[in-house]
C-alpha cells in the first residue's frame, strides 16, 4: 500500500473547497468583485490627492498598484479564508479531515488553494487592466512581483487562521476582520501613501503586516530603485510576520467548536 | 487471545480538559487483530473522550496508547493509512453533493476504494447527487461509514454508528460490521444500545464516569449478575404466603405496583420451586417472566440505576 502523495491530497482538499467557493455567493462576490469595486470607488479621490505635475502621476500610479494588489490580497485571501475556516471549523469538517491522512498543514493549505489561485489570476487580470487601460507600465521585474503576491498570499492566510481562533461564527467574521482591514486600508498605503503621513505615524506603519508586502510589490511593478538593504529588510519584515502568524496558528488555532 | 496480535491498547489512559473536567480516569483495554470491541456507556461516561485519543486527535493526559503498534498521536503518518474513522458527528460541508464529499476523501486516502463501491457497501449509491445538507441523520451516517470504509482500513474506530439510524437501517450497518469484521477487521464502536452490543462485540468494556465498571464477552459481564423472575400475585395473596425465600434460592426481592420480582442465581432452581408451590396452592401467576440477566442489568446496575444495587427505583 503506498500513501497517497501530500499533492494529491492537496488537490483533493483544493477542488472540493472550490467548489464550496463557487457555490458560495457571497464568498464569491467578495472574491471577484470586491477589490475591483474597491479601487474604482478610490480612484478618483487618488487624483485629487496628488496635486498636478508627473510626480502627482507617479503618486497616484504607485496608489492604484497598492490598492490593487492590497484589496485582492485582503478581501480575496484574508476575509474569504476566515469565513471559509470557520465555516469548516463549526460543521466539523476540520475535525473529520483530522483523522484522516492529511497533515495538519495541508488541511489547511488545501482549503486555502482556490482563495490563493483566485487572487493569483486577479493580480494578472489587474496587471492587464492596469497597463492596458490605465497606462501604468508593465511590471518591471515582474519576479519580485510574483514573489511579493506569493508571500502576501501566505501571509494572509496564516493571518487569515489565526483570526478564526477569536471568531465563533461565519456571522462574527465580518467583526473580527475589521481590525486588519481597516488598520490595513489606512496604515499598509492602500487608500494614501505613507510619505504623507506626520512622522512618527508613518515610521510606525511601515512595519504593519501588509506594508512591506506593497512595498515589494510596487518595486517588482513599477521599479524604482529600493536598495538591497531596503529589499532585505522589507523581505524579513514580511517573513518575519509570516513566522509569527505561523508559530501563534500552531499554538493557538482550534480544530473544532468550542462547546 | 492470549497469543493474538494487540492492535489497539489503551494502558491506565487519562484524560483532563484544560485545567478543570478529567473526562477519562485510568482506563485500560487492548483489543485483538479481528475482534470486535464494544465500549459501552451512558452520555458522558467517557466513551467519545476514549476513542479520540485512539484516533490520535489528542494525546492523553495520562496513561499511553497504542494502535498497531503505535502512537496514535505522534505516528499518525504511520498508523492513519491503516484506520478508518467514524466519528460520533460527521464533518460534512452541506453545500458539496453525497459523490464530491467522496472523490474528496478518495483523494486524501491511500489505496481508495472506487467511490462509488464504498457508497454501494452502505446503500447510500443512488444519493450520489444529492448535497449531504439534504441527507437525513441516517443518511449522514451512512456516509461517514463510507468514508472510513474507504481506505479499506484493518483497524475500524466507530463512534455511535447507528445513532439516528431507523430500526432497518441499524440492521444494515450491523450486517456491514459483521461482514467486514469476518473479513479480518478490528472493530471498536462505542454505543449506547445496549443490544448493539450485545448483537455484534465479541468482548466489550462498561464505561462509567470514566472508569471501566467491568469487562469481557457479553456472558462474563452479564454472568455475574442474578437473574430475574416477575409474577403477579391473584388478590388475597401475599409474599408471605409463598415458601421462605431462601428455600428458593432467591437473593433479594422487591414488591412494584402489584407485582413481585426476585433476585436469583439459580434461575432453574428457583422457578422450579416457584412453579411447584403455585401449582400445589392452584395460584396463577399473573403474566409470569423469567428471565437471565441481560446486559441491560448488568449496565443499569453499573450506571446505579438499577434495582440490583439494592438501593430500588
Amino acid at each position: 500500500m503506498t500513501a497517497t502523495p501530500a499533492r494529491g491530497r492537496l488537490a483533493a482538499l483544493g477542488r472540493a473547497e472550490a467548489t464550496l467557493l463557487l457555490r458560495n455567493r457571497t464568498a464569491l462576490a467578495t472574491a471577484l468583485l470586491l477589490p475591483a469595486l474597491m479601487v474604482a470607488a478610490w480612484r478618483p479621490a487618488m487624483r485629487g490627492l496628488a496635486p498636478g505635475g508627473a510626480a502627482a502621476t507617479a503618486d497616484a500610479d504607485e496608489l492604484l498598484v497598492s490598492s490593487g494588489i492590497g484589496f485582492i490580497l485582503l478581501f480575496v485571501v484574508y476575509y474569504n479564508l476566515v469565513a471559509a475556516y470557520v465555516a469548516r471549523r463549526e460543521t466539523l469538517v476540520l475535525k473529520r479531515l483530522r483523522t484522516g491522512e492529511p497533515t495538519d498543514l495541508e488541511i489547511l493549505a488545501g482549503t486555502a488553494l482556490p482563495a490563493a489561485a483566485v487572487a493569483v489570476a486577479q493580480c494578472l487580470a489587474l496587471v492587464a487592466a492596469g497597463t492596458a487601460l490605465l497606462h501604468l507600465p508593465l511590471p518591471r521585474r515582474p519576479e519580485l512581483l510574483l514573489v511579493a503576491v506569493a508571500l502576501g498570499v501566505v501571509l494572509m492566510a496564516a493571518l487569515a487562521a489565526l483570526s478564526t481562533v477569536i471568531t465563533r461564527s461565519v456571522e462574527l467574521a465580518q467583526l473580527t476582520t475589521t481590525p486588519l482591514l481597516v488598520v490595513s486600508a489606512l496604515g499598509s498605503g492602500l487608500l494614501l501613501p505613507l510619505s504623507s503621513m506626520p512622522f512618527p505615524l508613518g515610521e510606525v506603519c511601515r512595519w504593519l503586516p501588509l506594508t512591506p508586502v506593497l512595498d515589494l510589490v510596487r518595486a517588482g511593478w513599477l521599479g524604482g530603485t529600493p536598495s538591497a538593504a531596503e529589499l532585505v529588510r522589507e523581505l524579513g519584515a514580511v517573513l518575519a510576520w509570516t513566522l509569527l502568524a505561523v508559530f501563534a496558528v500552531h499554538r493557538w488555532f482550534r480544530w473544532e467548536p468550542r462547546r | 487471545m492470549d497469543s493474538a496480535e494487540k492492535v489497539i491498547e489503551a494502558v491506565g489512559v487519562r484524560r483532563r480538559y484544560g485545567a478543570g473536567f478529567e473526562a477519562v480516569r485510568g482506563v485500560s483495554f487492548e483489543v485483538a487483530r479481528g475482534e470486535l470491541f464494544a465500549l459501552l456507556g451512558t452520555n458522558g461516561a467517557g466513551k467519545t473522550s476514549v476513542m479520540e485519543l485512539l484516533e490520535g486527535l489528542a494525546r492523553p493526559s495520562g496513561g499511553a496508547v497504542r494502535v498497531l503498534g503505535r502512537d496514535p498521536h505522534r505516528e499518525r503518518a504511520r498508523v492513519r493509512p491503516r484506520t478508518g474513522v467514524m466519528l460520533q458527528e460527521g464533518g460534512f460541508a452541506p453545500d458539496l453533493t453525497v459523490g464530491q464529499t467522496v472523490r474528496m476523501w478518495a483523494g486524501c486516502v491511500s489505496g481508495s476504494r472506487p467511490g462509488h463501491e464504498a457508497l454501494e457497501l452502505v446503500g447510500l449509491a443512488q444519493r450520489r447527487d444529492v448535497r449531504v445538507g439534504q441527507l437525513s441523520g441516517g443518511e449522514r451516517r451512512r456516509l461517514d461509514l463510507a468514508l472510513a470504509l474507504l481506505g479499506r482500513p484493518e483497524v475500524l474506530f466507530l463512534d455511535e454508528p447507528t445513532t439516528g439510524l431507523d430500526t432497518q437501517g441499524r440492521h444494515d450497518t450491523w450486517e456491514l460490521v459483521r461482514e467486514l469484521r469476518a473479513g479480518g477487521t478490528t472493530v471498536l464502536l462505542t454505543t449506547h444500545y445496549l443490544e448493539e452490543a450485545e448483537a455484534l462485540a465479541d468482548r466489550l468494556a462498561v464505561l462509567h464516569q470514566g472508569r471501566v465498571m467491568a469487562c469481557g464477552t457479553p456472558a462474563q459481564v452479564t454472568g455475574a449478575r442474578p437473574a430475574r423472575i416477575g409474577f403477579g400475585l391473584p388478590t388475597g395473596w401475599h409474599l408471605g404466603d409463598l415458601p421462605p425465600l431462601p428455600e428458593l434460592a432467591v437473593l433479594a426481592h422487591e414488591e412494584r405496583e402489584g407485582r413481585v420480582l426476585l433476585h436469583t442465581d439459580r434461575l432453574q432452581y428457583s422457578l422450579s420451586a416457584l412453579l411447584r408451590w403455585a401449582d400445589e396452592h392452584d395460584v396463577a401467576l399473573d403474566r409470569l417472566d423469567a428471565r437471565t440477566a441481560s446486559l441491560e442489568e448488568a449496565f443499569l446496575a453499573i450506571a446505579g440505576a438499577g434495582p440490583a444495587d439494592g438501593a430500588g427505583r
